[in-house]
């Protein structure tokens, strides 16, 4: 076992970032995330495990802090909130278009605009269909839990560098804000200088030595025929996630006629609203995505085989449902898909989802 | 006589940097860009540096830097090279960290980013190549283009009214404590060259023992984007560039800190 520990979200960010062995954070403040690099800065982990923190002067610096260090094979991530991701898109493109493995933690809050510090979901569509421009795709990790906050960022570094591209931990202010028991992780290494020439030295930035043509790390090509190459590989890489990498839960679905499909806190909250529902004799299952991208649109697909329907419950005025109502229609199986959301930085309750699954659905 | 024979050792004079890579040069022939390239190359390989430089190539023209020099390179989006060079810096402190950006990079969409790093004195160097125009992009007005200077987003010239006045960067990151030596050079002539490689060379040792920000702006000639011949646009710059952007050290301190003595022009 683990030690255990009460913390609130956002910290345990931070907590797993230096006993996973990470090698820098670069960050800007934002709320509802800003005990991210706060609590990174009290811990002085650069005493401790080498850890390099530091504040930029934007979230435009800090990704591109984060593609530097990324480049040169150290295990690099930053945090923000919404609209500090937005500053950051181009960085994160460049990135994921040279093909460099780093985290990146979004601790969602509500939009457009300045909109509001209250948590939200509403940048599903930035953090999934890319964000940026060109063809990319991020890991998407959905965390429901303080626990999940914890074990989501070595999982992240595992997948980042894996398939060599950026991946994000998709969270919100609730998350980040709440305290709960946590079981933190063992405290592992960070890489050695020769262990990452090992690993990364045949791409990365670790210094041109004569066992070696020197390395560039780019993302541009100007030769159109081997810009396609590149956008095909990238394509096939991310198929391979699709494949290997869908993770989702499914909770009470065996027997259901109805499902709800949630992640993060809507997920926690439906949760609720299940335990609801077969109180009154319904039956009412969920399916929690864990990775957004790949979505479990198989999972999806085999459940719309059986069931009568689906509601999407999100923080956002109807997003993750495309990618439901997506996968349903794949599957040739007719099946209502309704969506129930509550924006502007308000938190659904269990009875109102409940509510809803029978008004949308059920009644409907 | 075969080439053998002409090149005898004692014979050799001067060579082509190790460093230098063989691929063609995509830059125009007039252009600066190719002789601050070399004198980089010649640096890096007197130092004996190749193991441990890591070069941070920009938007712009010189883009494509890293396919000339034989070091390991990370191509910066535009404006971003010092926090990228930033970021490889603060993870690898034995290393030797240069950014080479042009002024629209440098001092237009990137000026939050090099005035910070700068502030921070990030130890690296940065390499300014201030041509008074947009290069890449097709000669567009530049933050340093010169009142009254014909480019192609003001064919009337410069208008202080609309467009404002040409930015002295390099003189506010004089003013910057983290920096340790700022400099102005020039490439246009054989002796200018040397001089200027002497300040590339001083800046890779400032790095080397660790005294922050080192700062090299060279003020080049762009004669494609000047529309000029080779030879006007360095008469040009002679008249026009260096009476506004003055050739020589801003700052030249033991090492960086409130205390850094800067000189005045
Ligand atoms: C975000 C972004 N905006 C604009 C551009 C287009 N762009 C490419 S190079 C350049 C100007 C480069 O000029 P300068 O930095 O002076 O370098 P030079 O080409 O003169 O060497 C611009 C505006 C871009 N690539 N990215």
């Amino acid at each position: 076992m683990g030690e255990l520990r009460l913390m609130k979200g956002n910290e345990v960010i931070a907590e797993a970032a230096i006993r996973c062995g990470c090698d820098g954070y670069f960050g800007y403040p934002i709320t509802p995330q800003s005990e991210v690099m706060e609590t990174l800065m009290a811990r002085e982990p650069w005493d401790e495990t080498g850890m390099v923190v530091l504040q930029a002067e934007s979230e435009v610096a800090s990704i591109n802090m984060v593609y530097g260090a990324a480049g040169s094979g150290k295990k690099v991530m930053t945090s923000s909130s919404s609209p500090g991701i937005s500053l950051m898109a181009e960085g994160i493109s460049y990135i994921a278009g040279a093909e460099l493995p780093c985290v990146i933690v979004n601790v969602q809050r509500g939009g457009p605009g300045l909109g509001t510090i209250q948590p939200s979901q509403a940048d599903y569509f930035q953090s999934t269909k890319g964000g940026g421009h060109g063809d990319y795709k991020l890991i998407v990790l959905a965390p429901a839990s303080v626990q999940e906050m914890n074990d989501f960022v070595e999982l992240a570094f595992q997948l980042a560098f894996k398939y060599r591209n950026p991946a994000m931990i998709l969270s919100d202010g609730a998350i980040g804000q709440m305290m709960e028991k946590v079981e933190l992780s063992d405290f592992q290494p960070r890489l050695t200088a020769e262990e990452i020439k090992a690993r990364y030295g045949s791409w990365a930035t670790t210094g041109k030595t004569a066992d070696r043509d020197y390395n560039i790390v780019t993302s541009l090509e100007m030769d159109s025929a081997k810009m396609e190459h590149n956008n095909l590989r990238f394509q096939e890489k991310y198929r391979t996630m699709e494949e290997e990498e869908v993770r989702y839960e499914m909770i009470e679905c065996d027997d259901a006629d109805y499902v709800l499909v949630a992640f993060g806190s809507s997920a926690r909250i439906c949760q609720k609203s299940v335990d609801i529902a077969r109180a009154k004799g319904l039956k009412v299952g969920l399916l929690r995505p864990i990775t957004l991208f790949p979505f479990p649109k198989k999972s999806i697909a085999e459940l719309a085989k059986r069931v009568k329907g689906f509601l999407t419950v999100e923080m956002n005025a109807g997003q993750m449902i495309e990618d439901v109502q997506l996968a349903v229609g794949c599957s040739g199986n007719n099946v209502p898909v309704k969506h129930f959301g509550r924006m502007g930085g308000i938190i659904p309750t269990p009875g109102e989802v409940a509510e809803a699954l029978e008004q949308k659905l059920i009644g409907g | 006589m075969d080439l053998a024979e002409i090149i005898k050792p004692e014979n050799l004079v001067y060579k082509k940097p190790n460093l230098l890579t063989n691929k063609t040069m995509h830059y125009c022939p007039g252009c600066s860009h190719g002789v601050a390239h070399k004198l980089l190359a010649e640096v890096i390989e007197e130092l004996d540096i190749q193991e441990k430089t890591i070069g941070v190539s920009p938007v712009g023209c010189s883009v494509f830097a890293y396919n000339y020099i034989s070091i390991d390179w990370q191509e910066a989006a535009h404006g971003r090279a010092p926090a990228v060079a930033t970021g490889i810096s603060r993870v690898n402190p034995d290393k030797v960290v240069f950014t080479y950006q042009g002024d629209g990079d440098l001092a237009s969409i990137g000026t939050a980013e090099i005035m910070h790093a700068c502030n921070r004195g990030e130890n690296m160097v940065v390499i300014f190549i201030n041509n008074a125009i947009y290069g890449m992009t097709g000669g567009q007005m530049a933050p340093t283009t010169l009142l009254g200077q014909v480019t192609a987003t003001t064919p009337c010239g410069r208008d202080l009214e609309r467009n404002g006045y040409p930015l002295k960067i390099t003189e506010l990151i004089g003013q910057l404590p983290g920096t340790s030596y700022v400099t102005r050079q020039s490439v246009h002539t054989p002796a200018a060259s040397r001089k200027c490689k002497k300040a590339i060379k001083k800046a890779f040792e400032n790095a080397l023992a660790k005294k922050g920000t080192s700062f090299v702006e060279i003020v080049s000639t762009c004669n494609s984007g000047w529309r000029m011949t080779p030879v006007d646009a360095n008469n040009w710059m002679e008249e026009n560039m260096f009476p506004f952007y003055p050739v020589g050290d801003i700052k030249d301190a033991e090492k960086a800190g409130p205390e850094a003595f800067t000189k005045k022009n």
